[in-house]
């Protein structure tokens, strides 16, 4: 289906700004339900940033997004994405290397990796599974609450009441183990958490790079518990914490979502920036393009984060005061970067020779809580990582087609890379930091830098150029305990509603959050359906 | 003692896991690392090799070869032209299937037919007066099959010419000084080939393959990933999905070609007056109407699915692993109405599916039935609905 760079009408029943992923989910929901809906994006390629880029002739680069994980299944579904080619291709190894250059090798079966951690600790050969077990309990647990709209604790309505009372319902349900580890989770941290599982660093530096990614927080700061059991609440196939590769990465994701949504009837633009939303008597009426052109629609829906939703596209003028303040206060500080790689051939670990199949998953540079902890040390006072911790991947061991053959690419998530830097800028440092990054990898990888055929370094002041995301914050705000569930973006506005009426956010500063993951997409979009069919 | 195939030199040192199964008195990998579903992405995503030379073949030449398997196999092997294949059933008189197989066609008097099962006293008891020669040749030609979107990739850059070789035809091809017989045809519904050469000379080819599939993504595949894939392309496989009728006790461990969702074979039947065993038997059933059963596939209902076992406190098994024993189909009113014959979680599909058996009037696509499963020790029925096979039918495959 081709796309229109042009709406081919001035009136929808919903414009939805930012085809990012929620965008698209939320789009295709509404389109879905037979709602006339738009879709505006002002680059020339949805997916935010989840898109995937071929920089290279036959090299294509997740430029920042780059596994598939917190997807919810339930989207999988509804918008019948297996018919739009939704492939998420399995990651059968885990890598990490180590520094003394050993390193911890995981791959899909249970025992190998029993015995693979055994040459570690014997202690840590069963603690896996008892923390794999109990965080499946927990992650079971949680489930539902990121697949519902968190209840509104300030509504007072009869339906917020019984809504709260779903939830103490359901807390009251889980046996006290999980929900004490709940607790623990979300206000411990990641060091403190593993301590009581597991005695060997390689293991707890694997595990604790989870309650990292994304996050300006430490794997011994508390909230850095939170931030790991979020990414442990992903699943693939059935199977918690598990991710996948995406056919064409996060890209050929969204490109899925595109033909999906379109496939509904939803209309999709591109190269269309919206200017701000129109408002009238207090509610949201349309929008008006960059250049002039104003379309209409009773539902207006913003996928952008909670700074341009509340401060950028509307007037911050027609909202309550204390929801200003609550959005001028909400944490963005980006802290991630990626360095992505086109490489001549496959990297060698030297205690493996010349085996390249420990590529065929992520490869864990954070061998131990302490070597992710003094990476943050750097930049809790400004600056990047000296050595940072990198969540690489080879997606072109799991995907051939993301490379020529023989060739690769490597993605490789980096942090931490603190959106201001003290004393610099990211323009001045960038080429700096890319060297940074490569020498670490040099490190672990000798001969890595005679495999680099071009690099792309994508700064956090990048994230927020490119992709709109204030700060470079990967999620769109970060994971902090107040700025979650009840009062994701704010108190009282965790409805996905906003103060004008008509006018609805969907991204991924909303609940449950970011990730790739399309339920702020979704449960925006029951409540927007929900509103529409009380009105009537 | 056990045999091995003529590709083994070459996939024993790769079978990381050393786990091996036995298929016809040979050792096939069951997965060569530690995820057989890594495999099963390469036949869906890039392209896999897998070791087919386990199957039976016979070589049946003569000038009344044609003539001979006109009147065996129940699929009119004289629509069959020469550089084609056809896959085909043979019945007993009663109308019920002996066994299926895949019949390449070199010229009208000489064909290659392969089966899962050994069939020489079967077919040499039925020539009679023919003038027919049929060699079992299972152990003088190796088969190679190349699965996988990427497959023609590889293939073309050994010969060319296979850019345009159809969904079930064949041609003779040299990879370097090597002749191979490539058909393009397969057991996982995806694009793919299968390579026949002699024995002597599998490991050149083998060689050659594997040197054209350099940085392309392909992985050899064992029988785990061959097995999930045939589900979603809805094939059978005999003692699994149907049981020849050679074998049986009773009518209920046997199927007619009717029952099993050939009823596509014998649309000629009107019109045409070929004499073949069971002939008169099919026709009679479908006078009749007396199928017992129809084959159909089934999509599992995954909001239900996941619903029965969180209410049970569990997590909602997704398991690729093919199940192979019966699981019961019921009705709204709770009567039994069929079962399956194969069930697993299809990675593509995102869902479980399986092939199954249900009474006629439920053959239709959108039927409802209830899936019969045990949750916690006790009887479940979790909601599936009757679907279009294949399941997964991807273009590429006839493309």
């Amino acid at each position: 289906m081709s796309t229109p760079s042009r709406p081919i009408s001035t009136e929808y029943d919903a414009i939805v700004i930012g085809g990012g992923h929620n965008g698209l989910v939320n789009g295709a929901y509404l389109a879905k339900a037979g709602l006339r809906t738009l879709i505006i994006e002002r680059r020339h390629l949805v997916g935010g940033a989840a898109i995937t880029e071929e920089l290279r002739p036959g090299f294509s680069f997740t430029t920042f997004s780059y596994a598939l994980s917190l997807l919810r299944p339930d989207i999988i579904h509804e918008l019948n994405l297996p018919s739009h080619g939704f492939m998420p291709i399995e990651m059968p190894s885990s890598f990490a290397p180590m520094e003394n250059g050993d390193y911890l090798l995981f791959g899909k079966d249970r025992n190998l990796n029993i015995q693979e951690l055994a040459r570690h600790s014997r202690r840590d050969a069963d603690a896996m599974d008892q923390y794999d077990h109990d965080m499946t309990e927990i992650c079971q647990a949680i489930k539902p609450l990121l697949d519902t709209a968190p209840p509104n604790l300030f509504g007072g309505t009869p339906e917020d009441a019984a809504q709260l009372a779903d939830l103490a319902r359901h807390l009251k349900g889980l046996k006290p183990r999980v929900l004490h580890n709940i607790v623990r989770l979300l206000t411990g941290s990641a060091a403190e958490w593993l301590d009581d599982y597991f005695e060997t660093e390689i293991i707890k530096g694997w595990y604790a790079s989870s309650g990292i990614i994304g996050s300006r927080v430490g794997p011994m700061s508390a909230g850095s518990g939170l931030v790991l059991l979020y990414h442990n609440a992903g699943e693939h196939d059935g199977h918690f914490g598990s991710w996948a590769f995406h056919k064409g990465g996060n890209g050929g994701f969204t490109q899925v979502l595109s033909r999906a949504a379109q496939g509904f009837g939803a209309e999709i633009v591109l190269e269309s920036a919206v200017s701000n939303v129109i408002t009238s008597n207090g509610r949201a009426i349309g929008v008006a393009l960059a250049d002039g052109t104003e379309l209409q629609a009773k539902v207006v829906v913003s996928a952008l984060d909670p700074r341009r939703t509340f401060t950028e596209l509307v007037d911050p003028r027609e909202l309550p005061t204390d929801l200003v303040d609550n959005i001028r206060r909400f944490r963005f500080q980006g802290t991630s970067a990626k360095v992505n790689f086109a490489l001549d051939g496959l990297p060698k670990y030297p205690a493996l020779g010349d085996r390249g199949d420990q590529f065929r998953g992520f490869t864990n540079i954070g061998p131990s809580i302490e070597y992710l902890e003094r990476a943050y040390d750097d930049a809790k006072y400004g600056w990047y990582s000296k050595r940072p911790y990198i969540d690489a991947c080879i997606q072109s061991m799991v995907d051939p087609s993301m490379a020529p053959p023989g060739k690769h690419v490597m993605s490789c998530f980096v942090q931490y890379a603190p959106y201001k830097l003290k004393g610099s800028d990211w323009d001045t440092e960038r080429e700096r930091f890319g060297d940074t990054v490569q020498s670490t990898i040099e490190s672990f990888f000798p001969g890595f830098g005679d495999l680099v055929l071009q690099r792309e370094i994508v700064t956090p002041l990048d994230i927020e150029r490119v992709v709109g995301l204030s700060e470079g914050n990967i999620f769109g705000g970060e994971f902090l305990a107040p700025q979650m569930y009840f009062f994701r973006p704010a108190p009282g506005w965790n409805t996905y509603r906003t103060p004008i009426e008509g006018y609805y956010q969907c991204g991924s500063g909303t609940h449950p959050g970011g990730c790739v993951m399309g339920a702020p997409g979704k449960l925006a979009s029951q409540r927007i359906l929900g509103d529409l069919a009380a009105q009537q | 003692m056990i045999k091995t195939t003529p590709f083994h030199e070459r996939l024993a040192p790769l079978n990381e896991t050393h786990l091996w199964v036995h298929w016809s008195g040979y050792l096939a990998a069951q997965k060569y690392q530690t995820s057989e579903k890594f495999e099963y992405y390469a036949i869906r995503n890039s392209a896999a090799l897998i070791d087919t030379s386990p199957l039976y073949k016979y070589r049946i030449t003569g000038p009344d070869a044609e003539r001979f398997l006109a009147g065996v196999l129940a699929r009119d092997i004289r629509a069959c032209r020469d550089g084609q294949a056809q896959y085909t059933v043979w019945c007993d008189d009663r109308g019920f299937i002996v066994e299926d197989g895949v019949v390449l066609r070199h010229s009208s008097d000489e064909f290659l037919l392969t089966a899962a099962e050994p069939n020489m006293s079967y077919l040499q008891n039925l020539i009679g007066y023919d003038k027919v020669d049929i060699v079992d040749v299972s152990a003088d030609i190796a088969s190679l099959a190349i699965q996988g979107p990427r497959s023609r990739e590889v293939l073309i850059q050994l010969a060319p010419e296979l850019e345009t070789l159809a969904f079930f035809h064949h041609t003779p091809a040299t990879f370097g000084n090597v002749p191979v017989t490539v058909s393009r045809t397969g057991y996982t519904g995806d694009l793919g080939y299968e390579l026949w050469v002699d024995s002597g000379d599998a490991i050149e080819m083998f060689d050659a393959v594997a040197e054209a599939s350099v940085g392309r993504g392909v992985l050899p595949a064992g029988n785990s990933a061959l097995l999930m894939s045939r589900i979603e392309a809805g094939l059978v496989l005999i003692d699994v999905d149907f049981h020849s009728s050679r074998y049986a006790f009773t009518d209920h461990d046997i199927v007619t070609p009717h029952e099993l969702g050939f009823g596509w074979m014998f649309r000629d039947l009107p019109t045409s007056d070929r004499r073949f065993i069971g002939r008169k038997a099919i026709e009679r059933e479908v006078a009749n109407g007396t199928s017992r059963w129809k084959q159909v596939g089934l999509l599992v209902d995954w909001q239900h699915w996941d619903q029965l076992y969180r209410d049970a406190g569990l997590v909602p098994p997704k398991d690729e692993t093919p199940i192979t024993y019966e699981m019961m189909l019921y009705d709204g009113d709770s009567n039994r109405v069929g079962y399956t014959t194969s069930f697993m979680y299809s990675p593509m599909l995102q869902r479980h599916i399986a092939m199954a058996r249900v009474q006629p009037h439920l053959g239709r696509i959108g039927s409802a039935v209830n899936l019969e499963v045990t949750i916690n020790h006790r009887y479940h029925t979790v909601r599936a609905e009757v679907a279009r096979t294949p399941l997964f039918n991807p273009s590429r495959k006839t493309a």
